[in-house]
């Protein structure tokens, strides 16, 4: 047996490689510098690692390879800009976390325990976060570029794996944030399985693991439709699982609330547009031919998600579980684009994960400058005043609340338009009419917090707004301008996403 | 400098940026600037409508660009006589609303600039609401203005203020995303006929299966009875318009819900002519209930701004009944309608203002003997109650009657039992003017204080626009006219000749 030495494609591969290498210095830098000067040069590593990786994949953006590492990694318009989404959104994430108050002293020490009470004491940060942040970004890049089921599987671990330990990290209530990793861990790996298992059948199904040749398979249509709908239906469980789908989003609402706000806001954001663009691309060339299989089924779940993540969402009293909610109900919004299964529906799609994670890190953001003395308050009862004693935070959370509900001259309302539309072309209007009215049930919620900030006197354990460090205050205004932007002339945006938008197989 | 529906739509956004810059503490300023703002509005819209040709069909100041070409959506304006004649009402009303409110802003819970800023940019969207070609344009304006009127009646509104926004705002999104779902249906039929548009001309030419066409036409036609509001979605109405301020009432009342009917005639029926047609009885059927309902409601309100607010429910089902009479006399009569309802509300909602504010109370029997402490305000009042039950001499009459007219020449039962609305309102009107001005002087009325200046030269120009329209209408028919036989015609209606009872 001889070895054949893999052909790598080190141009196409460079985004990611450049991401994993700044992680790689992080950790080094964990191990060598000095605590003091830490949390700068992690800022300014991770932010520019960031950097030079969008640079780069801006640079290689036309080209297109179905080989970059011997047949496991994609490279195309899609792939293209959803590297480049996920990046944006990763740098304006990094601020907020670099930011805060919100990670705990020391990881390692036991909640409540003499051990942590000195870390507290001797004002340690834990910078790990950083390189964790870098692997999970690297993971994302990964993601939708996949052309095989075991990289994709394995970029589902490196997306996951950081993400569960980062989940854990919170400074304040410690507990609730372990069991929220701890959850986040044992249902991440029942998908994981789900996953696999339908890996194997369709690998059963057609006897290759490569997505060419399970499309080629199922469009010749020659093996055991059986092992393929089994193989369709498990994969998409583990997918449906990561975009926080009904019916499993069970994890979604705890890990939302128990995680430390900055990282919850790169997870809802990120996650989303990685994981929903791999499943663009299965659906998209994979699957593209057994539609017959699986457009009924995932139409019912974009249909229960949507009005679930909407009706439960009104019941909500905490600002973070309520968020959780609503991006369930968005991901509701997201399938629809998924079964659209056209041009318009990718390139819908692409807008609406951009525009919703841009808004999503923008209200997650707002949410850590409400504190009292014990640090972030998340119960809506004391959100009450808001406005009248921090009128510009609350203006803002008002505005990406508008943009979450849909309403014009917001980016949520472009991005909710073409999607819906995109689905009405191929026909699924019962999606785009229960779209529609989950939107209005939703649209109650989101009003229900502005009346809370704006029309109601508040109580005398009033909660305070911190006046944001410089830090934060790049998140929010970068995350604003560009939900306006969107909004108010999206153009440039959607010709760029369209000239783009085309896998190729 | 030419005259431009963009120009006009930037007036009141310029008059809000400077108001934004101002420090909060000069509530008089911003007062001023708002006042300036919306008067030099109005002196443009008049002269827009001294430059329109009123025998050309035609859209006029039409200008078109490109917003979002890959959804083939545009920023596309232009004029017809029955959006002019929106547009003028509209910037008419705006600087009456801001003198006669002078002092609304006081029990806000933000700012006076705030106020302000937030009816600048609400004259803006309606303008532009009424000024769209494009449905796409349309729709963004139609919802983006639900935000500052929301802010306007929980913000600076009395009693249940925040529960009466909410209301309001949940049943205009509703129908609002009922009419999104229809815009996404026609933009997707329109790209399997020859590309994808929003332009209101292409999209009228678009063919249908008659199921497409009713399902789309419930959308929109929903979303409109809610905002204009047609009986059974009033529901949300008297709970804003007794928390809002008087000021904003009239806007919303006077211009917002002008929107539904206006959407009624732009795009049900121009886009769904043959659904239109399907519906046609059963909108005939719920205008007759709403007049009646509306009508018998108001006599039973105890509170002064409920019961203005059930008047409105049944004018709105005469301006409802006159569209869907689907005759030319119908249409002038609703579109005329609409811009005289537009300044009858304005004067007894103002001159309610004014009484309430003065009375600490806006409950009917609390007032009494008001003709001799405040002559001037009684009689202001007074008109102004002449003016909603449709006396003759007062512009009113001239288009109920038309819209009856129009009515009973196809559907006469409709017409007669409308006719009853007349004497109803009748009864609405003449109860409060009994109970509120004439008797003896109810215990602390004694000393209220008439009518000042401000609010006499605000209520002025609403007093000479009714009584002139009253007597000569024909400069605003001139331009409605057309528009309206044009929207006939293009329906495939011809107006039935009358005919004559036993002249067989």
């Amino acid at each position: 047996m001889t070895f054949t030495a893999p052909v790598l494609n080190y141009t196409i591969l460079s985004p990611m490689l450049i991401v994993l290498a700044g992680a790689l210095i992080g950790v080094l830098v964990e191990a060598f510098l000095g605590k003091a000067f830490r949390p700068i040069v992690q800022l300014i590593l991770t932010v520019g690692t960031l950097l030079l990786s969008l640079v780069q994949v801006f640079r290689i953006r036309e080209s297109e390879s179905l080989s970059a590492a011997m047949g496991s990694v994609v490279f195309d318009g899609p792939g293209f800009l959803l590297q480049a989404a996920i990046l944006i959104i990763s740098i304006i994430s990094v601020f907020l976390i670099a930011d805060n108050e919100n990670f705990t002293a020391l990881a390692a020490a036991i909640p409540g325990s003499v051990e942590e009470h000195a870390s507290i004491q001797q004002g340690n940060k834990v910078t790990e976060v950083y390189p964790l942040t870098l692997f999970a970004v690297a993971g994302m890049l990964l993601f939708p570029i996949s052309s095989d089921l075991i990289t994709l599987f394995v970029a589902l671990e490196m997306l996951s794996l950081p993400l569960y330990l980062m989940a854990g990290l919170s400074r304040r209530r410690r507990l609730l944030s372990q069991e929220a990793a701890l959850k986040y861990f044992l249902l991440g790996a029942f998908s994981s399985a789900f996953f696999l298992f339908g890996a194997a059948y369709l690998y059963g199904y057609s006897g290759d693991i490569s997505f060419a040749g399970i499309r080629d398979s199922v469009v010749g249509g020659s093996g055991n439709d059986i092992f393929l709908l089994i193989g369709i239906a498990f994969v998409s469980v583990g997918l449906l699982f990561k975009v926080g789908a009904v019916p499993f989003h069970a994890w979604s609402p705890d890990v939302y609330q128990g995680a430390p706000t900055a990282v919850t806001a790169f997870m809802a954001a990120a996650t989303k547009i990685a994981a929903f663009g791999a499943m663009l691309r299965i659906y998209y060339t994979v699957f593209a031919n057994a539609q017959w299989s699986w457009t009924p089924l995932l139409s019912g779940i974009a249909i229960i998600t949507m009005l679930f993540g909407s009706f439960v969402a009104i019941a909500q009293r905490d600002v973070k579980r309520m968020l959780a909610y609503s991006s369930i109900a968005h991901a509701g919004f997201l399938l629809a684009g998924v079964i659209a299964l056209n041009k318009a529906g990718l390139s819908a799609s692409i807008f609406y994960l951009f525009a919703y994670g841009v808004a999503t890190v923008g209200a997650f953001a707002v949410v850590t400058l409400v504190r009292d003395s014990s640090g972030e308050v998340t119960d809506l009862n004391r959100w009450t005043g808001l406005g009248k004693r921090s009128p510009w935070v609350a203006s803002v959370f008002a505005f990406f609340l508008l943009a979450f509900a849909g309403i014009p001259l917001t980016s949520g309302f472009i991005g909710k338009f073409s999607i819906f539309s995109a689905a009405y072309e191929s026909g699924a209007k019962g999606v785009v009419i229960a779209g529609v009215l989950s939107s209005a049930i939703a649209a109650f919620f989101y009003i229900r917090v502005i009346v809370l900030m704006f029309f109601t006197d508040s109580h005398e354990d009033a909660t305070t707004v911190v006046i944001p460090s410089v830090l934060t205050r790049i998140t929010v205004i970068f995350s604003f301008v560009i939900t306006v932007a969107l909004g108010v002339y999206p153009a440039p945006l959607i010709d760029f996403i369209n000239k783009f938008a085309t896998f190729i197989r | 400098m030419n005259l431009s529906l963009t120009l006009l739509m930037a007036l009141p956004l310029l008059g809000a940026a400077v108001l934004a810059a101002l420090p909060k503490a000069n509530a008089l300023l911003a007062k001023q600037i708002a006042l300036g703002s919306t008067f030099l509005v109005a002196l443009v819209t008049i002269a827009m409508a001294v430059g329109f040709e009123r025998d050309n069909i035609n859209l006029q100041y039409v200008e078109s660009h490109q917003w979002i070409p890959s959804f083939g959506i545009n920023y596309a304006v232009g004029l017809d006589g029955i959006s002019l004649v929106l547009i003028l009402m509209t910037t008419l009303l705006a600087p009456i609303v801001v003198l006669a409110g002078w002092n609304e802003s006081q029990n806000g819970r933000w700012s006076t600039k705030t106020f302000y800023i937030l009816i600048l940019v609400l004259e803006m969207m309606a303008i532009g609401v009424f000024a769209a070609t494009d449905v796409f344009l349309f729709y963004v304006f139609f919802e983006a203005m639900l935000v500052p009127v929301y802010f306007l009646i929980g913000g600076y509104g009395t009693g249940e203020r925040s529960a009466a926004a909410v209301k309001f705002l949940l049943y205009s999104l509703f129908g609002g995303l009922l009419m999104l779902a229809s815009i996404i249906g026609l933009y997707v039929i329109s790209g399997t006929q020859g590309g994808h548009t929003f332009d209101t001309q292409a999209l009228s030419q678009l063919q249908m299966s008659s199921t497409t066409q009713n399902l789309l036409f419930l959308g929109f036609f929903i979303a409109f009875a809610i905002k204009a509001p047609l009986w059974p979605f009033h529901t949300w109405l008297p709970d804003a318009a007794d928390c809002a301020t008087p000021g904003t009432s009239v806007l919303l009342l006077g211009v917002l819900d002008k929107v539904g009917t206006f959407g009624m005639i732009r795009y049900c029926l121009t886009l769904f002519p043959e659904a239109t047609k399907t519906f046609t009885p059963t909108i005939i059927v719920l205008s007759v209930i709403s007049i009646i309902y509306g009508a018998f409601l108001a006599i039973g309100q105890k509170d002064i701004k409920r019961l203005i607010a059930f008047t409105s429910i049944s004018h709105f089902g005469f301006i409802t009944m006159g569209i869907f009479a689907m005759t030319s006399q119908g249409h002038s009569g609703a579109t005329l309608y609409m811009f005289n309802h537009g300044f009858s509300t304005a004067a007894l909602f103002l001159v309610a203002g004014w009484m309430i504010s003065r009375r600490g109370s806006s409950i009917i029997s609390d007032f009494g003997g008001l003709q001799r402490v405040t002559p001037v305000m009684a009689w202001a009042f007074f008109f102004a109650g002449m003016s909603s039950l449709a006396l003759p001499g007062l512009s009113s009459f001239v288009s109920e009657f038309l819209v009856l007219v129009g009515t009973y020449t196809r559907y006469p039962v409709a017409a007669i039992i409308a006719t009853f609305g007349i004497v109803l309102a009748a009864l609405y009107i003449l109860i409060p003017v009994q109970r509120a001005l004439h008797g003896p002087i109810t215990a602390g009325n004694e000393n209220l204080s008439d009518l000042t200046l401000r609010e006499r030269v605000a209520i002025a120009p609403v007093v000479v626009i009714i009584i002139f329209l009253g007597f000569y209408p024909s400069p605003l028919l001139k331009v409605i006219n057309p528009a309206a036989t044009h929207v006939i015609s293009q329906m495939g209606f011809s107006d039935p000749a009358p005919t004559q009872l036993g002249g067989k």
